[in-house]
């Protein structure tokens, strides 16, 4: 066994070796080490990229689909979304003086009951347009009733929609009520005038989808009304999401929304937070007296009750003729929320301002306006990036609640909110209405909810001790 | 790791016990029909109430001095009959007619009714609809004391109406609420509290109330001192839900809670697929744009409001924006129901029709800018109901469209659109007008010069003196040839834009039957509602 | 502890006085007045009525004369139902407010207690995915197509079974409230949750966790004892601010389900522009959310005795 023996070498000071001093991993500022963590949470890359998608919805969007958001077309009224269709060119509307009887006389009386009406038809092609309808008369009845259904009536009391009354002279009806391409069951009862008899003849008719030339032009199908002759087929415009219940294209109102709901979302946010910033920074910094009142004039803030002030806010900033409503909503949610920022930064500058660091700093020589910059500042940025992320659905949904209750964005500006709202309405006979503008706000509210989440963990200093 | 989910049974446990009350709306064995109101009926004291909803309840606790029947014709009420010549007016009281508590109904109980609601101390804002009585206006205005009012009691069962003017519609006029007996001992025995809960009321028509929760719920029994309840077969109206929301109140209805509840543009097609029985019914209400004709407001020019009347097409309005079956093109101001001399006003004086025309319209708007240099955008006022909305945003659409005329469209909460409407602070008003009476007049007087609610201060002296003679002549075809002028002038100087006559759908349980729906009047009407079995 | 109490109730009641003034500056702001209505009255009338309510006095005279009946806890007679005081009105529907918001806030708080103390055991497995998943969409979508959804399924559940099974809207027995609570609820339910299971994740990593599992301790004991006692501290916390915003916070599912509730009132009077229910009920529910943060306050002092009362 041989042991060790030290010679003089060994004593000697190593070489200095540039190698010791060589820093082998990157350095890592806080905000490179936080978006590497980030960039390792993937649901948190995932909503970053849904929210820049977003963002390219709301700019790009437009410059893609350029349709616009506000052209009524009131015979594709709520459209559910399908390819693009065919329409027959028709001539433009002319009145129909109908079937009148010459010599008519109102019965005296009322019947037990009557026969069925006959001769139940219609005298020409049915159309978008207009359906019209004849029958013979009824001896004894004083007027008709004419009712139209979507499925096939099972009895008397399955006639469907009441479209209208005529005398008991008046032998037809002429239907022009929001008419489609599909299949309609027409009946016919008869009237004393004031009741019907339980007795009624049955019509099925189809109405084709028709457009007259002047329309045409008017939804730039065709530029002149000579390009086309009555009983050529055109194509008509092409809607992928569908149309709302003015005939307006889904997609285009969507992406103009997505700007008043982004705006208000992203913007109010960003105001209050500044706002809170500003404020609580002010009131942390100096301490004392100041201090103290104006976190005093902040909880009073606080305490108001949101949603009412929220009501009574907007109500009283008013909005004037051919206004959105989004500043006057803006400022609300800005007057009434920055407080809690305010708080939080209060809180984060005050436990900061002990901190050893800037006990260092201020050793060193560091200024004041070098502290708060370098430090102060930098250090509460992480919380007050959080917050910004957690408000701004937090905004979303104020927005949607207040077109709700009626006191959203004023018409026709559209929001996803009051899209939602008029969706909800008719959430049975038209789901698209209510799908894609909800969709947008779930996946916008879930997007800024997991990328909070996910800058929570990249942020927290505990959590970087732990890695 | 398990985790016992026994804490949280008991709560469910006692849930469960609670049980469901098992109710229906339509029940045959106890008469009893179950409805839901838009709200709560926001004031019970006749002299005061201005509301439909507390019209509609009002109809059913009070009664008249006459009432229609289903077919709109006056009928008696507490009073079997009457006589009226140009001055006067006189109605003998029914024996029969009592009072919830028994007592006889008199010709006092009306003369201290009608005296209250003159009184301006009262501030009723239907006093005006007392106009016809002699010394009325001078009363309301605090120039002479309410004893001075023309009504008298000759004895217990008569009562006389000594009038201002000649008024052909008096008799009809006393259907109305502001007109129901009130007794005097009662009110002052109550005082304040008049009114205000189901005990502070005492009632003369076929029901009376015996729950009042508010905003949640109202009982109505009949009453059995109600001089005809042997006609009566309903026993009880319960309104058990008070909701303004359509959805609700159709999934209410289909649930078998409510056996009544009207429908809208956006739930018929769900009642439709649920092969509900949908009815139709026209409320006489008109509805239409009225313009600004204040000096300084662009729309105080003709050939502008021409254009715009050219480019409107009422069809498009009904069947495709409304798109709810029982709204008519609106053509004039004057509703189709109004009676003329023989017929209808409407069958004898018919519309003048301006029809869809883009030409004419074009024509007329370059005169209108030829006077006015430009087209300022224009502001157009609507109330914050989505209809409303809805309305609006197709007017824009149109005009912008169409025209080359921008509008902004203004929504505004119910009192901030009545503020600007009386200030003036817009140039199109989306508005309505509904009957207070079953005349002419009640329509024709709208745009006088006088009349308040005469928003966009229309002023024509020959429109004025044509309202004059209609309101002082009891000679029928004199006062509607009047009006059948006023027609044209409406026309002519497009003084207003027709947009529709309101019909609405609504639901009724097909076991229910007898159930008057009525322009003038009590409406909807129970009172002699039956259920079949 | 009486100091401490005492200080903060005076603050408190200076708060009330600042929302009563910000609600009278911003009420007042408003176009239009209560007395307008769809029929014009003529300028006598109209000055009766205005007499009747005081609003023919200065703005600032009105403003004392509501100060000084506020104190007396009169909030005067409603301008839409000119037969009903305000504090009637208060009286008859905020305990309906109150009831529905407590029934919400009992299904948020033992939801989000227990949905989170299972995605927190489960962590990154079957159950923690599926339950996060319904928490995400439960604060993801609005609480209104929530409220119209929950109807509908009601509608079809009654249907299905051909009888009246849960009442769709209105109010009365528990049944009534059962879907309009829980709608009401399902948001705070989902911040509860996601709270739960964060404390949960972290106070597994504790050291007394770590030495009760070392002693031995059963895994069921540990639970209960250990992880959810400390666990459940930061859900009481916000528990305060939820209650209140709950209550207030009604309106959707109250206009939906059609219940008689204060809120619905509110939204209502605001249209209207009834100043006096107004003032009440924005006065009433300011002092309400004040006195519940309060006593949030106070109760926490005695549930964690790290937080020591200055």
């Amino acid at each position: 066994m041989s042991l060790f023996e030290p010679t003089a070498a060994d004593f000697e000071p190593l070489a200095r070796q540039e190698k010791a001093e060589q820093i082998t991993r990157p350095s890592l500022s806080y905000w490179q080490d936080a978006w590497v963590r980030l960039k390792k949470n993937t649901r948190a890359i995932i909503s970053l990229g849904i929210i820049v998608l977003l963002g390219l919805f709301t700019m790009i969007g437009p410059l893609l689909w350029s349709v616009n958001p506000a052209l009524q077309n009131l015979n594709q009224v709520s459209q559910a979304p399908s390819w693009a269709k065919s329409a027959v060119v028709i001539a433009p509307y002319q009145s129909w003086d109908g079937i009148r009887l010459d010599n008519f006389t109102s019965p005296d009386q009322t019947f037990t009951s009557l026969p069925e009406p006959t001769g139940f038809s219609t005298p020409d092609t049915p159309t978008t347009q207009r359906v019209r309808l004849a029958w013979d008369q009824v001896p004894g009845a004083d007027g008709y009733n004419v009712y139209r259904n979507n499925h096939a009536p099972r009895d008397f009391n399955d006639l469907g929609l009441p479209l209208g009354s005529t005398y008991g002279d008046e032998l037809s009806y002429e239907d022009r009520l929001s008419l489609e391409p599909r299949e309609y069951y027409y009946s016919l009862v008869p009237t004393d005038g004031y009741d019907e008899y339980e007795v009624y003849s049955q019509l099925i008719l189809t109405p084709v989808l028709a457009l007259t030339p002047d329309e045409a032009v008017e939804r730039g199908l065709i530029t002149d009304t000579h390009e086309v002759n009555i009983g050529d087929l055109v194509t008509i415009e092409f809607h992928p999401l569908g149309t709302d219940y003015l005939g307006r294209d889904m997609l285009a109102r969507l992406m103009e929304g997505a700007r008043v709901s982004l705006f208000i979302g992203i913007v109010a946010p960003f105001l209050f937070v500044l706002v809170g910033i500003i404020y609580g920074g002010f009131a942390g910094y100096f301490g004392g007296r100041v201090d103290g009142l104006l976190m005093r004039f902040a909880e009073f803030v606080v305490a108001l009750p949101f949603l009412l002030f929220m009501i009574l806010f907007k109500i009283a900033f008013g909005i004037g003729p051919g206004e959105s409503g989004i500043m006057p909503m803006l400022l609300a949610l800005v007057l009434l929320s920055w407080p809690s920022t305010a708080r939080l930064v209060r809180g984060q500058v005050l436990q900061i301002r002990e901190e050893g660091y800037i006990e260092a700093a201020r050793l060193l020589g560091a200024k004041d306006h070098y502290l708060v910059l370098r430090h102060i500042i930098p250090n509460t940025m992480g919380v007050i990036l959080v917050t910004l992320t957690f408000a701004v659905p937090a905004a979303i949904f104020t927005e949607a609640f207040l077109s709700f209750i009626g006191m959203g964005v004023a018409p026709p500006t559209p929001s996803w909110g009051s899209m939602c709202n008029e969706g909800v309405k008719t959430m049975l006979s038209h789901p698209h209405e209510l799908i894609f503008p909800a969709l947008l706000i779930s996946i916008t509210v879930l997007a800024f909810n997991l990328l909070g989440d996910g800058l929570t963990e990249a942020l927290d200093s505990k959590m970087r001790s732990r890695d | 790791m398990k985790i016992s989910l026994s804490k949280y049974f008991p709560a469910l446990f006692i849930a469960c016990c609670l049980g469901v009350e098992a109710s229906d709306a339509v029940d045959f064995e106890s008469q009893t029909l179950t409805i839901a109101l838009t709200q709560e009926p926001p004031q019970l004291n006749s002299t005061k109430a201005t509301d439909q909803v507390s019209g509609m309840v009002l109809g059913h606790l009070m009664q008249g001095l006459v009432r229609y029947d289903r077919r709109g014709n006056v009928i008696p009420g507490a009073a079997e009959r009457w006589e009226m010549d140009e001055k006067t007016a006189t109605f003998w009281l029914r024996e029969d007619a009592k009072w919830s508590d028994g007592r006889p109904v008199t010709a006092h109980d009306f003369v201290f009714a009608w005296q209250r609601v003159i009184d301006p101390k009262t501030a009723s804002e239907y006093a005006f609809i007392l106009a016809p009585i002699l010394n009325a206006a001078e009363i309301n205005e605090g120039k002479l004391p309410v004893t001075q009012l023309g009504v008298v009691a000759l004895d217990d069962r008569t009562l006389q109406v000594n009038l201002a003017r000649p008024t052909a519609y008096f008799v009809k006029l006393t259907a109305f609420v502001t007109f129901y007996p009130i007794r005097q001992d009662f009110l002052e025995s109550r005082g304040d509290q008049y009114a205000a809960e189901a005990k502070d009321l005492l009632y003369n028509g076929p029901f009376k109330l015996t729950e009042w929760t508010h905003s949640a719920s109202l009982k109505m029994v009949k009453n059995e001192h109600y001089w005809d309840s042997e006609n009566v077969t309903l026993n009880a109206i319960h309104v058990d839900y008070i909701t303004a929301d359509t959805r609700a109140r159709l999934n209410l209805y289909t649930d078998g809670k409510i056996g009544f509840t009207r429908l809208d543009g956006e739930t018929y097609k769900d009642a439709l697929s649920k092969r509900l029985r949908i009815r139709r019914f026209t409320t006489g209400s008109v509805f239409f744009l009225e313009y600004n004709h204040r000096p300084g407001s662009p729309t105080g020019n003709r050939n502008l409001r021409k254009a715009i009347q050219s480019v409107f097409d009422p069809d498009e309005m009904v069947n495709r924006v409304l798109a709810t079956p029982g709204n008519l093109r609106g053509e004039s101001l004057f509703p189709i129901w109004i009676n003329g001399v023989n017929n209808k006003f409407r069958k004898e004086y018919p519309a003048p029709q301006a029809g869809y025309n883009i030409k004419e319209a074009k024509r007329y708007l370059e005169l209108a800018i030829k006077e006015l240099g430009t087209i300022p955008p224009l502001v157009l006022l609507v109330s914050d109901s989505p209809t409303a909305t809805k309305q609006g945003e197709y007017i824009q659409g149109i005009l912008l469209n169409k025209l080359g005329i921008e509008l902004k469209i203004d929504v505004q909460t119910f009192k901030q659109r009545l503020a600007k409407m009386t200030s003036g602070e817009f140039d199109i008003v989306g508005a309505g007008w509904g009957p207070d009476f079953d005349d002419i007049l009640t329509f024709g007087d709208l745009f006088a010069s006088w009349n308040m609610n005469n928003r966009g201060r229309y002023n024509n002296p020959e429109y004025d003196r044509l309202v004059r003679l209609t309101m002082n002549s009891t000679d029928p075809k004199a006062r509607m040839d009047a009006m059948g002028r006023a027609q044209q002038i409406l026309f002519d100087d497009a003084v207003v834009l027709p947009q529709y006559e309101q019909g609405v759908i609504y639901l009724l349980n097909p076991k229910i039957k007898g159930v008057a729906r009525r322009v003038i009047g009590l409406d909807p009407d129970f009172t002699y509602a039956r259920i079949v079995p | 502890m009486l100091a401490y109490t005492l200080k903060r109730l005076f603050a408190g009641v200076v708060t009330v006085w600042f929302i009563a003034t910000a609600t009278f500056i911003a009420m007042h702001q408003v176009p239009g007045d209560p007395l307008m209505n769809d029929k014009a009255v003529s300028a006598e009338i109209r000055a009766n009525l205005e007499a009747k309510y005081g609003l023919d006095k200065p703005v600032t005279e009105q403003y004392f004369i509501f100060l000084g009946n506020m104190l007396r806890g009169d909030f005067g007679i409603s301008f839409t139902q000119q037969n009903r005081r305000v504090n009637d009105i208060i009286r008859d529907h905020f305990p309906i407010s109150a009831t529905l918001g407590l029934l919400a806030i009992f299904f948020a708080a033992t939801g989000g207690v227990l949905w989170g103390a299972l995605t927190a055991i489960y962590r990154n497995r079957l159950p923690d995915i599926v339950i996060m998943f319904l928490v995400i969409l439960g604060i993801s979508v609005p609480s209104f197509v929530f409220a119209a959804l929950g109807q509908l399924f009601l509608v079809n559940l009654n249907s299905l079974f051909g009888q009246s099974i849960i009442p769709v809207a209105g109010w009365g027995t528990f049944w009534h409230m059962l879907m309009p609570s829980m709608v009401l609820g399902l948001g705070t339910m989902a911040l509860l949750t996601r709270l739960m299971r964060s404390s949960m994740l972290e106070v597994v990593n504790e050291d007394y966790i770590k030495t009760a599992r070392a002693k031995g301790l059963s895994p069921t004991r540990i639970f209960f004892k250990h992880q959810l006692r400390n666990a459940i501290l930061p859900v009481i916390t916000v528990l305060g601010p939820q209650i209140a915003a709950i209550t207030t916070g009604g309106f959707v599912v109250e206009l939906v389900f059609a219940i008689p509730g204060l809120g619905r009132y509110f939204v209502q009077a605001v249209q209207q522009l009834d100043y006096t229910v107004i003032m009440g009920t924005t006065v009433f529910y300011g002092a309400f959310l004040v006195m519940m943060v309060i006593i949030v306050d106070i109760l926490y002092g005695f549930i964690d005795p790290r937080v020591r009362l200055s």
